[in-house]
């Protein structure tokens, strides 16, 4: 993969000179970087001691959910080496323990994985077809529709929370409970109010990113296809799809870690049982009711970072860009 | 958790991705058979008119309904502007309000301000990529998980006993008394502001940081030789050519902190006067069943946003248009 993989527009970035520029311009870095070395020692001390103080938050929980209990409970994490202690309870405590006091974050988790992936894909592939149409097939008030959709970024999903739910309760519950009588198995409380909330909120923006991108597309690449005889659909999935593969990959990373975190959607559409509702929401509620499980909210906390945090140092590239592109969503 | 749970999730996803498969598939399946009069308008519809339905179902339809329970009451009645009035007069109301602009100050100016100090002072520096991933990364973590990194670090602890929060420890090795954080009004609020700092700088960081590598080092260097020194170099050069990633750092931020809801939700549950608009409509609408009052906090939170991303979109395209 090379530099200019994803192309998302990303707020205050510029774009990378020609490269021979670049080149003498690392000469210069270098010079110049031996001489920042002996002056600016303050700017080094100040950007250590920031360094230090945004990670010892997240390092002290971390190191916390390692420790037994009663040590957690007792005596602070920084003490660790007067009080020594090393356990993975709290992590099995938390996720397999069935006692009807445990968090059993274990379904959870599950919940949040089903929800996230498809909350993913609906609406990238559905916007990835309106980009597409927007920005390839000519017809009448285009750019109107289209600055529509755009505009709709400025609701906040505050403004549709309410009615959307009432439209679910009068429309899918019955559909659901029916489900339900026929397949035990699948509960009364589905996945699918959930999927569809985020579907909605994702798409003015996705549909807006993605256009962009898929509207940079070479006309010349599409008009030959259509000489050829391709058509619309055979366009999209043969041309568009895979040229357009880096900006979604970047929106789709935004997307799953914002329906992945996010608590408000869940909170109003989830119901808040163990059948849908996600790690997030179980984790405010525990942070609520049992504000003083330590053991628990340390181990909690970090079962539902380790997705995030994979994603994030393993995708450090696309992560940034799809989250700086995708930063006023919401 | 029981197998037959799971077997039922994984049932669901796996239906609800096949069904989806399927009715996309029917729908190109068929537009490419569409009789040849009229193909184009057809293939148009089956493209656009999916998104098209569920954001006029699930968005306009729901805004314009919002809008109008603002002006009713808990049965739907018309009451005018009875509950604008409950919210710029009654005192809880108010300091829900009041908190909402202490957020809005102090949430983009300070984490704008130190991010830019932390990007100027690592760039080019050996390790930039680690010191950017170490403040970058709780932008990936969850409000909640942030709201309960924090809860940890403010925990009380009675006097006597030894500290388990971080910020009570300091203070009791200072010689002082430990505090009960979360409860204590006004400060409560800063607090909890404390967290959105530290999640939002990491995003200041980053996009100025990119913006700070395109000023032209010609004029860095020709500065340089007219005996400057950094800060002046900084004022002068640097911040005028990055005033446009500025913006919209500030505005993306003042964005995300209207909207702020989790942080408040995980940490106090917006008791002891911490509460801002987003809780608040929350609250209101779905836990007090005031709807009207819920949608009418909504419509505030929609009016304060509004300006904001119209002027941020403008730049953006401003510096499209440049690029």
């Amino acid at each position: 993969m090379s530099d200019n993989v994803v192309d998302l527009p990303i707020p205050g970035a510029v774009k990378p000179r020609d490269t021979s520029f670049e080149a003498a311009a690392a000469d210069v870095g270098k010079a110049t970087r031996v001489k920042r070395r002996l002056t600016s020692r303050t700017a080094t001390v100040v950007a250590l001691a920031i360094a230090v103080i945004w990670t010892i938050p997240t390092f002290g929980l971390l190191l916390s959910s390692f420790r037994p209990e009663e040590l957690i409970r007792t005596t602070g994490w920084w003490t660790i080496f007067q009080n020594p202690g090393f356990t993975l309870d709290n992590y099995r405590d938390v996720l397999f323990s069935s006692s009807s006091s445990a968090p059993q974050l274990g379904s959870y988790f599950v919940n949040s994985l089903a929800i996230s992936i498809p909350a993913t894909i609906f609406p990238l592939v559905l916007a990835s077809m309106a980009a597409y149409a927007f920005a390839w097939i000519k017809f009448k008030w285009s750019g109107a529709l289209f600055v529509f959709i755009f505009a709709l970024q400025i609701v906040p999903i505050q403004m549709a929370l309410i009615p959307l739910l009432q439209m679910f309760t009068t429309a899918l519950q019955p559909v659901q409970e029916q489900i339900h009588a026929a397949i035990p198995i699948i509960p009364e409380q589905t996945y699918v109010q959930v999927w569809i909330a985020h579907t909605i909120f994702a798409l003015p923006l996705a549909i807006f990113l993605l256009h962009n991108f898929i509207s940079e597309i070479p006309s010349e690449v599409i008009e030959a296809a259509k000489v050829d005889g391709a058509s619309h659909s055979q366009l999209f999935f043969r041309i568009v799809l895979p040229l357009a593969l880096p900006a979604i990959a970047s929106f789709a990373i935004f997307q799953f870690l914002w329906v992945w975190n996010d608590l408000l959607v869940a909170l109003v559409f989830s119901g808040g049982t163990a059948d849908v509702a996600p790690l997030t929401q179980r984790l405010a509620e525990l942070s609520g009711n049992r504000g003083q499980d330590w053991h628990r909210l340390t181990a909690g906390a970090f079962v539902s970072l380790v997705i995030p945090l994979i994603v994030f140092f393993g995708l450090q590239r696309y992560f940034v860009r799809g989250l700086l592109a995708g930063s006023t969503k919401g | 958790m029981t197998t037959t749970d799971l077997i039922g999730k994984i049932i669901q996803v796996v239906v609800g991705l096949a069904a989806f498969a399927a009715v996309l598939g029917l729908i190109l399946f068929f537009i490419d058979r569409a009789p040849k009069k009229g193909r184009d308008v057809i293939q148009l519809v089956a493209f656009v008119l999916p998104a098209m339905i569920l954001v006029a179902v699930g968005l306009v339809y729901p805004a314009i309904r919002t809008t109008i329970t603002a002006f009713g009451d808990k049965a739907g009645n018309f009451i005018g502007l009875d509950n604008f009035v409950w919210m710029f007069t009654q005192p809880e109301a108010l300091i829900t309000l009041r908190n909402t602009v202490v957020w809005v100050i102090l949430v983009p100016l300070v984490s704008t301000i130190v991010g830019l100090a932390y990007a100027v002072f690592i760039d080019k520096s050996r390790g930039e990529r680690v010191y950017k991933a170490l403040v970058f990364m709780p932008l990936a973590i969850s409000f909640v998980g942030a709201g309960i990194i924090w809860k940890f670090v403010y925990e009380y602890r009675p006097a006597e006993t030894d500290q388990i929060g971080l910020l009570n420890q300091v203070l009791v090795w200072f010689g002082q008394e430990p505090v009960l954080w979360l409860q204590s009004d006004p400060i409560n609020t800063l607090l909890l502001i404390v967290v959105l700092i530290w999640v939002e700088t990491g995003f200041a960081m980053v996009v100025l940081s990119a913006s700070i590598k395109g000023v032209p080092i010609e004029q860095l260097e020709a500065a340089e030789l007219d005996g400057t020194n950094a800060w002046q170099r900084f004022r002068n050069v640097t911040l005028p050519s990055i005033r446009g990633g500025l913006v919209v750092v500030v505005t993306t931020i003042t964005i995300a902190t209207l909207k702020v809801f989790d942080i408040v939700r995980t940490m106090t549950g917006g008791n002891f006067n911490t509460s801002v608009v987003a809780n608040e409509m929350y609250t209101q609408a779905f836990r007090a069943v005031q709807p009207g009052r819920g949608a009418a906090l909504a419509l505030i939170l929609f009016v304060m946003v509004l300006p904001i991303v119209i002027y941020n979109v403008r730049i953006m395209r401003q510096q499209k248009e440049i690029r």
